[in-house]
């Protein structure tokens, strides 16, 4: 008896002795940032040469940057000023604590789940609780990467991507974001963690839209994500980020990057379901979300489409774009963007026309409520060579309350006098009439709201895939929660 | 069915009606006419709800309920309905799917099973044939570019599907050339019943000749002055409102 205790006693302090203590040593970096984090966060991932070679040039740019105050200010979002040296940029992917029942979850994060109407099983894996054997989302993952295997098509994380192609991340990494591309860029190149992998081989069409959701390894990709999407001639994809729980992430600074790259003929469609920890109705707290998002229609003929829905983040400092390098190119751009309480959004496009009869259409929709403040800002530039460059811009504000914001940017730059631009833009605020109205059809102020907000947003909810946007429009509703008295 | 009694309603701080007395019961029809400026849309606005209007004395009962307690949706789900003398736009928003949302709040508040979308299909169906209803007006957001006739017929329309138990038609004729007002009234001739009762609020006499009301009140200057049989309506066709306006303000001096 005796024995046997103390033999587990000295099994205990051994194991709290070497194993813990080792653990914290060695897989977390030190606060702040130097040369020394960023050749750790590239060993611990063990990448090629190359990698770090590139993080190292990346961080010497952004040093240079910091020195010269390049932190981009000419958003119109106020923020305290960020102390980068007191971030935390590695640490090993641990697993999250794993809950017993969903009764241990913040209830406030249910009561959005029932909103939502998100399965209970799904509810269990956003929320962390130990899912029982029948769903088993790792097995429903494998399948999927079996049938896509099959047609060549590689999707996975970053980090698998590095290791097992590196020759396709050297050619396309950078390719459309180089890391001297701005301040938030550049110290995403160097830091970043992990992210998506994604190529469709030439004349594929991914008959599944690929989702991060069944991405093995989505666990933990941490405030630095990085993601590449590649099409090959011909190919098409559609792409769905995000998730519709609320994550209460305690990182509050998220910089990440996102390139695409569409050859000859090629689609690529981006959806985006934003709905990041906003902070609390004064503003306490919440995500600053400063993106890099930009598609290079490289091919003739090819194509890419952003559709976002930003309803989360504190701050959201996000410009998706298209570069129409190809002749007869397509970009698009489908934004609803929400800001309540004291949520600030600055987000909108830049379509760069280069190539022959490229045409580009922004249909941009941005709704303020509470004291949010809503800002689009766009740009459209037809170079020089771009014959026959059409352009149709519409972008509307939606006001609700009188304590909010909208303001519009839009920059057109044309070099070519073949040009054809269209730009509407409209402001509106939902009208004491339109509520009373629907009061008199039996609809509460509350529904009245949604169904206005939903009207407004229709055009661009109706390029989301099928349940996206079931899910995108519950979304809303949950997030225009208390934003009419 | 509805009872007003001694009715005071102010908006913006100006008395609009000034003690305005008024019952109707189940399967009438009721015509409020009246000048410019004598508070007929302030009466139907009040009974509908809105909350510009303050209710400053009197009483209006419905179906023994206090109505002035309740709140514009918790009245049009107990079956008041108001078809407004400028409809409202609500772009983006199907009209189809406006009305079903409309009905299944109702249907919530009395505790029934919301309709799906094929039981409220047939619905919809049935009653569009009644006003000669286009299917592309189905198709269309909420009043959004509709002309003049359109948006009074779709008022009508939504009355129909919803079925209410007090109808209140608020210058349903304004801006109607004389076959869109034929369909309009032979809409709302079929949803006469014993068991609602209808205001027809109106300026000119015209649209009675097509509703014929059991029963025709002036209001002038905020007070029910005279009523009648539909003879009234015809009598005050000849000779317009003066004399009546010139009797009214004798009466307030006396």
């Amino acid at each position: 008896m005796s024995t046997s205790t103390s033999m587990i006693e000295a099994l205990a302090n051994q194991e709290y002795k070497y194993g813990f203590v080792t653990d914290v040593e060695a897989d977390a970096a030190p606060r702040g940032l130097n040369e020394d984090t960023v050749r750790l966060i590239s060993t611990k991932k063990k990448e090629p040469e190359f990698m770090l070679v590139w993080r190292l040039k990346a961080y010497r740019h952004w040093v240079t940057l910091q020195k010269s105050d390049a932190e981009p200010t000419w958003a119109n979002i106020s923020y305290p000023p960020i102390d980068y040296q007191d971030i935390v940029y590695y640490s090993a992917p641990k697993p999250k604590k794993t809950l017993t029942s969903l009764d241990e979850v913040d209830p406030e994060v249910r009561r959005t789940f029932e909103k939502l109407g998100i399965p209970l099983g799904e509810q269990k894996r956003l929320s962390g609780v130990a899912v029982d054997a029948v769903f088993d989302s790792v097995s429903v993952a494998t399948t999927f990467k079996g049938k896509l295997a099959e047609l060549g098509i590689i999707f996975c994380s970053f980090s698998e991507a590095v290791q097992n192609h590196p020759e396709l991340i050297q050619k396309y990494l950078g390719s459309v974001v180089p890391y001297t591309d701005n301040f938030f860029a550049a110290l995403n190149a160097a830091v970043f963690s992990d992210g998506s992998f994604c190529y469709i081989p030439k004349g594929v069409r991914c008959p599944m839209e690929l989702s991060t959701y069944f991405r093995i390894n989505a666990a933990d990709t941490g405030q630095f994500e990085r993601t590449l999407i590649v099409a090959e001639e011909g190919a098409y994809v559609s792409y769905l980020e995000g998730c519709t729980a609320p994550i209460r992430d305690t990182n509050q600074l998220h910089a990440a990057v996102v390139e695409l790259v569409a050859l000859d003929d090629a689609q690529i469609k981006y959806s985006t379901i934003q709905n990041w920890y906003p902070g609390d109705k004064d503003g306490k707290g919440g995500i600053y979300n400063f993106v890099t998002k930009r598609g290079k229609c490289q091919g003739r003929n090819s194509h890419i489409s952003w559709t976002q829905v930003e309803t989360g983040s504190a701050i959201t400092w996000k410009y998706p774009s298209c570069i129409l390098q190809g002749d007869n190119a397509v970009g698009e751009f489908y934004s609803v963007a929400l800001t309540n309480h004291r949520q600030q959004a600055d987000t909108g496009t830049k379509m760069i026309h280069i190539g022959k009869n490229t045409k580009s259409t922004i249909v941009s929709k941005g709704i303020s409520a509470g004291h949010g403040q809503n800002t689009y800002r766009g740009m459209v530039r037809i170079q020089k060579g771009a014959r026959g460059a059409r352009n149709y811009t519409q972008c509307d504000s939606l006001l609700i309350g009188d304590k909010c914001g909208a303001h519009t940017f839009p920059y057109i730059e044309v070099k070519n006098a073949t040009a054809r631009m269209e730009h509407e833009a409209s402001t509106s605020k939902i009208g004491d009439d339109q509520i009373f109205y629907c009061n008199q059809r039996g609809i509460s102020k509350e529904d009245a709201v949604s169904l206005i907000v939903s009207g407004f947003c229709k055009q661009v909810f109706k390029e989301l895939p099928m349940e996206f946007a079931v899910e995108a429009q519950k979304l809303l509703n949950v997030s225009l929660e208390g934003s009419v008295g | 069915m509805l009872e007003i009694t001694n009715l005071h309603a102010t908006v913006n701080g100006r008395e609009i009606l000034k003690g305005l007395n008024l019952t109707v019961r189940a399967g009438e029809v009721h015509s409020i006419m009246g000048p410019n400026g004598s508070g007929k849309s302030t009466l139907a606005q009040v009974l509908a709800g809105r909350e510009t209007y303050q209710v400053t004395q009197g009483e209006i009962r419905y179906l023994g309920k206090n109505l002035a307690e309740m709140s514009p949706e918790e009245r049009a789900c107990e079956g008041v309905f108001l078809a407004f003398q400028y409809p409202v736009e609500i772009p983006g928003v199907n009209n189809t799917y406006f009305l079903k949302a409309a009905v299944n709040a109702v249907r919530k508040h009395h505790g029934q099973e919301e309709l799906d979308a094929m039981d409220f299909l047939a619905l919809v169906k049935s009653k569009m044939k009644l006003l000669e209803i286009d299917e592309g007006l189905l198709n269309r957001s909420v009043n959004e570019g509709f002309s003049g006739g359109e948006k009074k017929r779709n008022e009508i329309f939504h009355m129909a599907v919803m079925q209410p138990k007090l109808a209140i038609l608020d210058e349903t004729d304004s801006g109607l050339d004389i076959d869109a007002l034929k369909i309009v009234a032979s809409g709302v001739n079929a949803l006469r019943s014993p068991e609602r009762a209808m205001l027809v609020v109106t300026h000119y006499q015209r649209l009675l000749n097509y509703i014929v009301p059991d029963f025709v009140h002036v209001l002038v200057d905020g007070r029910i002055v005279k009523s009648g049989g539909k003879a009234l309506a015809l009598e005050l066709e000849a000779q317009g409102y003066v004399g009546i306006e010139a009797e009214a303000a004798q009466l307030a001096r006396a």
